[in-house]
């Protein structure tokens, strides 16, 4: 008994230890391979022969005189055009999270506030919404934004964007305004002002942590999203996600897999920096939902 | 807070989730009811040099203003719903009755296109969901137990599946096991058979699928449940030690009982986004072999000539399995309110 005991923290540890390192290859290893990928040729990154080329880059070295080549990035971002997609995916973005927390702060607001059984009806339906595939509905716009000719816009984009992310967004910000003690707001009325002031003066102060948390996610979600943006704009307003996709039929005609790689890299490294500097942001909003839903 | 201002503070939001959430569930119920127009055909005399011969030609300019004149297309009430595309009663009425065993029918069912994307989405949907809520469980454990410096690298390292746009995700994922990508090369070689390729069977591109579902899903599982451990009492835990509970017994007895409602969240979560599954069969190109319930409607929806009508019948038919699958939790919620309010 005495061994055993002894025995399996040991084991244990060794165990845990090695499941971890191999989560992270399997987690992180995808990535490294394609960021290094992308600075070869297609003969190397898809080398049938040897799977050792992609690191070396024996072909790189053969076609282009060089170890690493940006061939892919200037096919995709000056012959491809991909500039316009990001800057697309930007316009996007950033109105959509602007709206959408603008909205939402409003709206979470009086739901953790208001305590009326109503606001919990509310927040379930929000919860149902969310549940809602995003295709389901986009088939439900198309007809009538083609009939309005709305369709193919950005700024159409933006607004059902906006709509699909409001369920998350209040359930996430009404969540983070009952963290905030209701006697703030309330006694800023006492003393005189209206809701909408002690809005203004009291919480809009205090607010900022849940609202950046919010927004990353809604940054996320516009940026990831790709059942809307594909369907719903033209080519010349696809953003980066709709556009890598359209890559992918060019491939199988004309076999420029490197452009696509190098597009895919490019659409990646915005996410990298956004985990890297709001990591724990992006935890805490995780968990938030959790915790308190 | 009163009724007018609270209706003040949260109309932008709810308009906003009523305009493009609600009515396009009406809209595309309106839709799945009509179908597309018949071409309009008309009788065109041919005279050659010989003799006349008439001939059924498609009127271009009525079909456009048929179109024009009735954007939803002809009313077909459940016929879409109906047709061997959707539930196919017919069909499988048919194939009931020609079947001499059970396992014949399903066959012949599985055959049918609703019923074969409607089987690929809930075996997705319950395969990947219990395998992403063991997973991030084991690896909560293992980094709580990591040194203190390395769990900051290990968080950010962990949650860049989860963050990376899953199209980019999946494509990624598929230039390693396409045959002449990392893994699918030396999976040729491994099994010395030059032709094998992942996408080729049916079986292994399920798989791939559902590797990759459980690859981007797992971060979230794991985030949710390793914040869920820096909450679990320490003196629980102690007691449980002192009366002797093995490791396995604490994680079992204590851990897990404690982080029911994270499990509960968690499974819901993933019930909604597994069940809409999109975006690897596009950046795997796995529609061959396997068809979501989202996909078809994508592929309806996609194609020069839109089929509005029959993406609107499987639309429903899917929002109802969201409904069904979320039900027990809406009941749950119920009942929880009920009890508070009394």
């Amino acid at each position: 008994m005495a061994s055993t005991a002894s025995k399996s923290p040991r084991l244990l540890t060794w165990f845990a230890t090695s499941m971890i390192i191999f989560w992270l290859m399997i987690a992180i290893g995808p990535f490294v391979w394609t960021v290094w990928g992308s600075f070869k040729v297609q003969g190397d990154f898809f080398s049938k022969a040897d799977w050792r080329n992609a690191i070396y880059g024996v072909y790189t070295l053969a076609e282009t005189g060089g170890n690493f080549t940006g061939n892919g990035y200037f096919g995709a971002w000056i012959q491809e055009e991909f500039w316009r997609n990001v800057l697309n995916t930007s316009i996007v973005v950033v109105f959509t999270v602007v709206i959408s927390l603008t909205l939402g702060t409003l709206g979470g607001y009086a739901l953790a506030r208001s305590g009326y059984r109503y606001a919990f009806w509310l927040l379930i339906a929000a919860l149902v919404f969310r549940a809602m595939p995003h295709i389901t509905l986009v088939s439900g716009y198309l007809l009538p934004f083609f009939e309005w000719n709305v369709w193919g816009r950005l700024s159409t984009t933006i607004v059902v964007l906006v709509a699909i992310n409001q369920p998350f967004t209040l359930w996430m910000l009404h969540s983070f305004f009952l963290n905030i003690p209701k006697d703030m707001d309330e006694s800023a009325m006492v003393d005189g002002c209206t809701r909408f002031q002690a809005f203004r003066h009291v919480i809009i102060p205090v607010m900022w942590p849940g609202v950046i948390t919010t927004g990353l996610f809604s940054f996320l979600l516009a940026y990831n999203d790709f059942a809307i943006t594909s369907m719903l704009l033209s080519s010349e307003n696809q953003t980066m996600v709709p556009k890598i996709a359209s890559f992918l039929t060019q491939i199988r005609e004309q076999g420029n897999v490197m452009f696509a790689v190098s597009a895919v890299v490019s659409a990646m490294v915005p996410l990298f920096f956004l985990v890297l500097f709001f990591q724990r942001q992006i935890v805490s909003g995780l968990t938030a939902g959790a915790v308190k839903g | 807070m009163p009724h007018g201002t609270f209706a003040r503070f949260i109309w932008p939001s709810f308009l906003a989730m009523i305009l493009f959430i609600a009515l396009p569930i009406v809209s595309v119920a309106m839709q799945s009811f009509f179908v597309e127009h018949e071409q309009v055909m008309r009788e065109v005399e041919n005279c050659g040099p010989f003799k006349c011969t008439t001939v059924l030609q498609v009127d271009l300019e009525a079909t456009e203003a048929l179109k024009a004149d009735a954007p939803l297309g002809r009313y077909n009430g459940l016929g879409t719903y109906t047709n061997r595309g959707h539930l196919a009663f017919d069909e499988v009425s048919e194939i009931w009755a020609g079947a001499d065993s059970f396992g014949n029918f399903i066959a012949g069912v599985y055959n049918l296109p609703f019923y074969k994307a409607l089987f690929f989405t809930l075996a997705y949907t319950f395969v990947v969901t219990p395998l992403v809520i063991v997973f991030g469980l084991l690896i909560a454990l293992g980094v709580n137990r990591l040194p203190r410096v390395t769990k900051g690298p290990t968080i950010f390292a962990s949650l860049l599946p989860m963050i990376v746009t899953p199209l980019i995700g999946g494509l990624i994922l598929f230039w390693m096991v396409d045959a002449d990508g990392i893994i699918g090369a030396t999976l040729q070689i491994i099994f010395d058979d030059p032709d094998l390729s992942l996408k080729a069977s049916a079986p292994l591109t399920w798989i791939m699928l559902m590797v990759y579902g459980v690859w981007h899903s797992t971060p979230f599982a794991f985030v949710v449940f390793y914040a869920g451990l820096q909450t679990v009492p320490s003196d629980t835990l102690e007691a449980a030690k002192i009366d002797g509970a093995s490791r396995f017994q604490q994680v079992r007895y204590v851990i897990v009982p404690y982080m029911m409602p994270l499990l509960v969240f968690i499974t819901l979560m993933q019930l909604m986004d597994n069940f809409r599954v999109l975006e690897p069969i596009v950046s795997f190109s796995a529609e061959a072999k396997a068809r979501s319930l989202s996909w078809i409607i994508y592929n309806d929806l996609s194609g020069q000539d839109k089929l509005f009508g029959s993406a609107a019948a499987t639309s429903m038919l899917t929002i109802l399995g969201v409904a069904i699958l979320l039900t027990p939790v809406l009941i749950k919620t119920w009942r929880d309110f009920n009890r508070r309010a009394v």
